[in-house]
Order: C-alpha cells, then sequence, then structure tokens
C-alpha cells in the first residue's frame, strides 16, 4: 500500500487526558496535530489553519461538537473536510445527529490505534476524490464554456452569412431552432437578379461544429450564385464539388434546393436525401410529394453527379413545404417511428394552413413526451409577381470606369447549350453600365426569357402549348431534358449593344436561333395578360423591355432598355 | 486488584503508545478525574451530572478504568431518572472506585519511572 501523506489533523477534545491520549497516537501515525479544548476553538483554529480532517468530541463546553461541525462543514463549502465524531455515545439518536451535523464517520471510546488509522486513511481517500471531482467539474465547465463560447462565434459569423438572404420575405414561414446549425440544419433563401427565389433545406452528416462547418462553404455559394443569376443545376453542381473536395467522405448534406419563379409560376424541385416536400395545390387540396431522386451533396464526383431538377406549376397561393427527417425520424418512449402516415395525417386534419407548423410541433411534442431540437420546417408560398418586391442590390464601386460604347456577339453551340448557363456572365457584364443597374432584374428576366425561347423553342424544338396543363407541363420539361441531352447540332446567338444617348444611353439585346421559328404575328396579337402557363414569356417581355419585336419568322428577337443621365 | 476494575491489556497498550508520554497521561487523567468527581459531588443539576458523567465515563473507559466507566455510564443515562438518594449513592460509589483505582496508575507511574 502506498505510504500516506501526513495530513494536518485538528482534535477538539475538553477532556485532557483523551486529547493527550488521541494527540499522541495521531503524531505517532506521522501526522501534524492541532487541539482545540471546546467548539468555539476548534472554529478558531479551522479558520487560521485549515486542516485537512478534524477529530471532534461531541460533547463540549462553550459549543458543542454538533454545532462546530455544521459552522466547520458550512466554512469548507465544496471541499470535502472529513469529520469524524469522538464518541461514546451509544444511542442511535445521538449517533444520528453527529451524521446531521455533518459528521462523516464515528470513533468510538475506548480508542483503537488500528482502527483509528483506517479510519483517516479512509476519510483521506474521500476527500482526495473529492477534491478530484471537483477539479474535473471545473475542467468540464471551462470545456463546456469554451465550446459555448466556439457555438456563439460560429453561429454569429454563420448567421452574418445566412441572413444576408430573404427568409424574412413574407411568403416564407419556417420553424428552426436558433442552434439548428449545430444539429447540422440549414436553411438559406435568397431572390435571383430576375426576382425568383432560390431556397435551400439542408442537413449536414453529425453534430455539433463538425456539422456546422460545411454549412459556411455551401452559403456562400447558394448566396454568391443565386445572386449572379445561376438556376438550380450550376450551383448544384458548384455547392455538390465544394462539398465533395472539403469534406471527409462520411460527411455529406442532404438537401433539397427550390426555384420559385412569380413570373413564370413555377416551382423547380431538386431533392438530394432529404425526406418527402409537398406541394400544396390550394385549390384542390392535392398534396404532390416532391421525393428526394439524388444523392446527398458531397457524395458524387462532379462527372457522376445528377443536376436533373423537376418543374411543377403552381398558381398564386399554393405553397411548397420542406422538413427535416427530425420530424419523421422523432421516436417516442417506446422507440417508435412519428413516420410520415402521422405527418400525412396531420395535412389531413389541418383546416387552417397557416396553423401547420404549429400543429406538427404540438404533435411531436405530445408524441415524444418533449420537444426536440433538430426539426426544421419550412414553407414558401407563391405569391403575385406584383407584390414580390427583391431588394434592391448594392454596389461599391464608384461608377467611374463605367463603359458606355460597345457591343459583343457570343454563339453558343450544341455541346455547350447542355451545361453552360452563359446568363449570369452576360448580366456580369451588362451591370457593368451602372445606368443598367436599377434594371438589373428586367434584364435579367427578359435576358433569361429569350435565352430560355430561343434555346426551348428554337434549338430543341419544344412546343409551348404542352404546357397549358400540369400533366403537361411536367411533360414539356421531361422533353426538354432528353432532348437537351441528345442535341448535338443547333445554336443560340446573343448580341448585345451599348450606345449612350444623350446623358443616358441605350441597351439592345438581340438573340437568335437555329431553329424553326414560330408565328410571329400571331403570338403578337394576343393580349398582355401573362396569367396562362403558356405563352407567357412574350409577355413578360413586351412588358418589362422596349421594343420588343421579332423578325427572321421568329428565330431573331430584339429588345431595348433605357436609362436616363 | 482483580481485572473486574482495570484491564490491564489496555494498560499496557497505553503503555506502548505513550512511550515517555505515559506518565504525562497517567497524571493527566488523575487530575482530570479529581476535578469530575468534585463536579459530580457539588452539582444537583441532573443534566450538568449526566454531561461529567459522560465525559468522565471517556477517559475512564480509554485508561482502561473498565468498572469506574460503567458507574459512570449509569450515572449518565439514568441521572434523570433516578431520585437525589440513588444520585448521592451512585457519585459515592465512583469516588469509592476512583479511591479504589487510583493506586494502580500511581503505581504504573512509579514503575515508568523505574524504566
Amino acid at each position: 500500500m502506498q505510504a500516506q501523506e501526513p495530513l494536518t489533523i485538528l482534535i477538539a477534545e475538553d477532556s485532557a487526558a483523551d486529547r493527550l491520549l488521541l494527540s499522541t497516537i495521531v503524531r505517532r501515525q506521522g501526522h501534524e496535530v492541532l487541539t482545540a479544548t471546546n467548539g468555539a476553538e476548534a472554529l478558531e483554529v479551522f479558520r487560521r489553519q485549515a486542516p485537512h480532517l478534524v477529530l471532534m468530541d461531541a460533547m463540549m463546553p462553550v459549543m458543542d461538537g454538533f454545532e462546530a461541525a455544521r459552522q466547520i462543514k458550512a466554512l469548507a463549502g465544496e471541499t470535502l473536510v472529513p469529520i469524524i465524531f469522538l464518541t461514546s455515545l451509544t444511542e442511535s439518536e445521538a449517533l444520528a445527529r453527529c451524521l446531521e451535523a455533518g459528521g462523516d464517520d464515528f470513533l468510538a471510546k475506548p480508542y483503537n490505534q488500528v482502527i483509528l488509522a483506517a479510519k483517516i486513511k479512509a476519510m483521506d481517500r474521500l476527500r482526495r476524490l473529492q477534491a478530484t471531482v471537483l477539479q474535473q467539474r471545473d475542467l468540464i465547465a471551462k470545456h463546456h464554456d469554451y465550446l459555448l463560447n466556439e457555438q456563439r462565434v460560429a453561429k454569429a459569423v454563420f448567421d452574418k452569412v445566412a441572413h444576408s438572404g430573404c427568409l424574412s420575405a413574407p411568403n416564407i414561414r419556417y420553424l428552426q431552432s436558433p442552434y439548428a446549425l449545430f444539429n447540422g440544419d440549414l436553411l438559406l433563401a435568397a431572390y435571383t437578379p430576375a426576382g425568383d427565389m432560390h431556397v435551400l433545406l439542408g442537413d449536414f452528416t453529425g453534430h455539433g461544429l463538425p456539422a456546422a462547418v460545411g454549412a459556411m462553404p455551401l452559403a456562400e455559394v447558394f448566396y454568391g450564385m443565386t445572386a449572379k443569376g445561376y438556376g438550380l443545376a450550376e450551383t448544384l453542381r458548384e455547392m455538390n464539388a465544394k462539398l465533395k473536395r472539403i469534406l471527409p467522405v462520411d460527411m455529406f448534406c442532404c438537401a433539397t434546393m427550390l426555384c420559385l419563379s412569380f413570373q413564370r409560376r413555377t416551382v423547380e424541385v431538386w431533392n438530394g436525401g432529404m425526406p418527402d416536400g409537398y406541394l400544396h395545390r390550394i385549390a384542390t387540396g392535392e398534396r404532390v410529394p416532391l421525393p428526394a431522386r439524388h444523392l446527398p451533396l458531397g457524395v458524387l464526383n462532379p462527372q457522376a453527379f445528377d443536376d436533373r431538377t423537376e418543374v411543377q406549376a403552381m398558381t398564386v397561393g399554393d405553397r411548397v413545404f420542406l422538413l427535416s427527417d427530425g420530424v419523421i425520424d422523432t421516436t417516442d418512449a417506446d422507440d417508435r417511428l412519428f413516420g410520415v402516415e402521422r405527418l400525412q395525417q396531420l395535412f389531413a386534419a389541418n383546416h387552417e394552413p397557416d396553423n401547420l407548423f404549429a400543429e406538427i410541433a404540438q404533435a411531436l411534442h405530445a408524441f415524444r413526451g418533449e420537444p426536440r431540437d433538430d426539426v426544421s420546417m419550412v414553407e414558401v408560398s407563391l405569391l403575385e409577381a406584383a407584390h414580390v418586391v427583391p431588394p434592391a442590390p448594392v454596389y461599391s464601386d464608384s461608377g467611374q470606369s463605367s463603359p458606355l460604347d460597345w457591343s459583343v456577339s457570343f454563339e453558343f453551340r450544341g455541346a455547350t447549350l447542355k451545361r453552360f448557363n452563359p446568363l449570369p456572365y452576360l448580366l456580369q457584364l451588362l451591370l457593368e453600365v451602372h445606368g443598367l443597374r436599377t434594371q438589373g432584374g428586367a434584364i435579367y428576366s427578359v435576358l433569361a426569357e429569350l435565352y430560355s425561347n430561343a434555346l426551348e423553342h428554337g434549338v430543341l424544338g419544344l412546343d409551348s402549348s404542352l404546357k397549358r396543363d400540369a400533366a403537361g407541363f411536367a411533360r414539356y420539361y421531361e422533353m426538354r431534358n432528353e432532348r437537351l441531352e441528345a442535341l448535338q447540332d443547333g445554336y443560340v446567338r446573343v448580341h448585345l449593344q451599348i450606345k449612350p444617348q444623350g446623358a443616358g444611353g441605350c441597351l439592345v439585346i438581340r438573340v437568335e436561333d437555329s431553329g424553326k421559328g414560330f408565328d410571329v404575328a400571331r403570338v403578337m396579337e394576343r393580349p398582355l395578360d401573362g396569367v396562362r402557363l403558356s405563352g407567357r414569356g412574350v409577355s413578360l417581355i413586351r412588358q418589362l423591355g422596349h421594343n420588343a419585336s421579332w423578325s427572321d419568322e421568329g428565330r431573331s428577337a430584339c429588345v431595348e432598355f433605357f436609362w436616363e443621365g | 486488584m482483580t481485572d473486574t476494575h482495570i484491564d490491564r491489556e489496555a494498560l499496557s497498550v497505553l503503555r506502548e503508545v505513550m512511550e515517555e508520554g505515559y506518565p504525562e497521561l497517567l497524571d493527566t487523567f488523575l487530575a482530570d478525574s479529581e476535578i469530575r468527581l468534585a463536579e459530580l459531588q457539588k452539582t444537583a443539576d441532573t443534566k450538568a451530572l449526566s454531561e461529567v458523567a459522560h465525559s468522565f465515563k471517556g477517559s475512564a473507559s480509554n485508561m482502561g478504568a473498565v468498572r469506574l466507566a460503567e458507574l459512570c455510564r449509569e450515572l449518565e443515562s439514568g441521572a434523570k431518572d433516578k431520585s437525589p438518594e440513588e444520585i448521592v449513592k451512585l457519585v459515592a460509589e465512583i469516588s469509592v472506585e476512583f479511591a479504589e483505582v487510583r493506586p494502580v496508575y500511581e503505581n504504573e507511574k512509579h514503575h515508568a519511572h523505574m524504566h
């Protein structure tokens, strides 16, 4: 057995003979001895010299051992100062009083030095154990504080990035724990230059900071590319490639990404590994599932990544509902899953759409018996395009180098048309002209419409009348994907011309394609209503741009924009 | 002196533990006991009697005075129930017992000095 380190031991005993005897025994066992002849003296010695252990007679004049023990324990606080009562007390009631006063053990008279040594040793072990526990508790508390602080900092930085989006837009409602980031949950939303809305609900594998680190690059790609006018496919490809490159193999991000177009009244969806989302058609009450069709982001290498999206038609008031797996994976006390069926029962029972979140949250709480903090839900509704007001972008350059007299022509051919989206690049170029910046959204919308008309109706030869109903709508986008995949020849040409005019200037956009053209006169006869599923593009172009005209049997479209000085 | 009064084994342990401090312990015990005996004889307060008897019992047991410790225990626990006559009788018995054992400790001291 390890030799015991010497302790400082206080002996409080009013009987001189007993005190002398006990002091001698304890000293001979190698400890330093302090003595007191009553409770008050014992307390005084304790205050002054802080002994490790106290041997305390119960019955003493001035202040008895019970009171002294109570006060010593109070002074010692969290530190364990063992008190062994010296007593020939035999009544159990008196022994109980010793324990109540804070006594840790008893030593009966006559003293037995072997038992005394064993008790001192046992109490010393206990004392050291307590000291170790306190030390470790303080260490854990310190680490915990560190961790919380790290999370606070990470969250503050992330919130700066995440809140650059438009989660506060009037058509978005969401439910998410303030610390969802540390459960790997991520919700992003931003306007595109055309006034469409991109929304991403993601769920990283893992918990804590490791789950949060991937959120930052993902959010940067999301906001950066959305603001520049990139579509879902390019943004998703970039996010996947970035996560694949930077995350360890066992980390990835399940995600659903939406592009909600108020102009076209469509929602474009890509779901990689998330639970089914739902498109709730308010008119019919139908809930169209938006199931996962892909592996999560960060799993496949860029060559194998599949960026195919699905497009659904919407009407004003329709809602898209997305949720994290925290909802359906919630378990009750018997380990049963909440599951999709219970969710659908809630859907069926829901009468007031605005109460849906509260009803789901309440049901989860009731099912589990307590709330959980890794449940994320978001609902995005389609507004009238006129009610959507994206904030004006902020530019930081001085405007001194704004180019005012130039033209440029591009021809995008077969293989390029399959993958490359030239619109963000073209938009960046045009926004170098300061006078055009306030019209950036309209220019982008028109440019996007002209380009997709040229590509889809021209090069791919798709018939827009297919888009008259929801089924045809889906069919249209399937055919678009198929034909684009098979595309060999064809081109889309874009000519941009900037001319100064007085203090202001003029932008001429001309887009040509290699397709069959269309009956210009018939399309131009249509009223500028813009509410039908098909043919809306032409109305949009005519409303947003000036002098829209078509020539070469519809194969060449021209639109102008003006600005004042 | 028979073993009903003194635990001889306890004494030899004390001698061993105390070494050169043994005579001092014996002196202290005897002086302490004189004081306690005087207190027992002059007080009529049963609570005070009980407390003094308790302390006396403790040191008596430590010193191996088993019969003295037993009498003190009887006084400590019975002080509040016994009649004044019984208490006077019990205190007298304690005095007699102390007078009986006193020479043993005196003798121990003497022997200790002889070493």
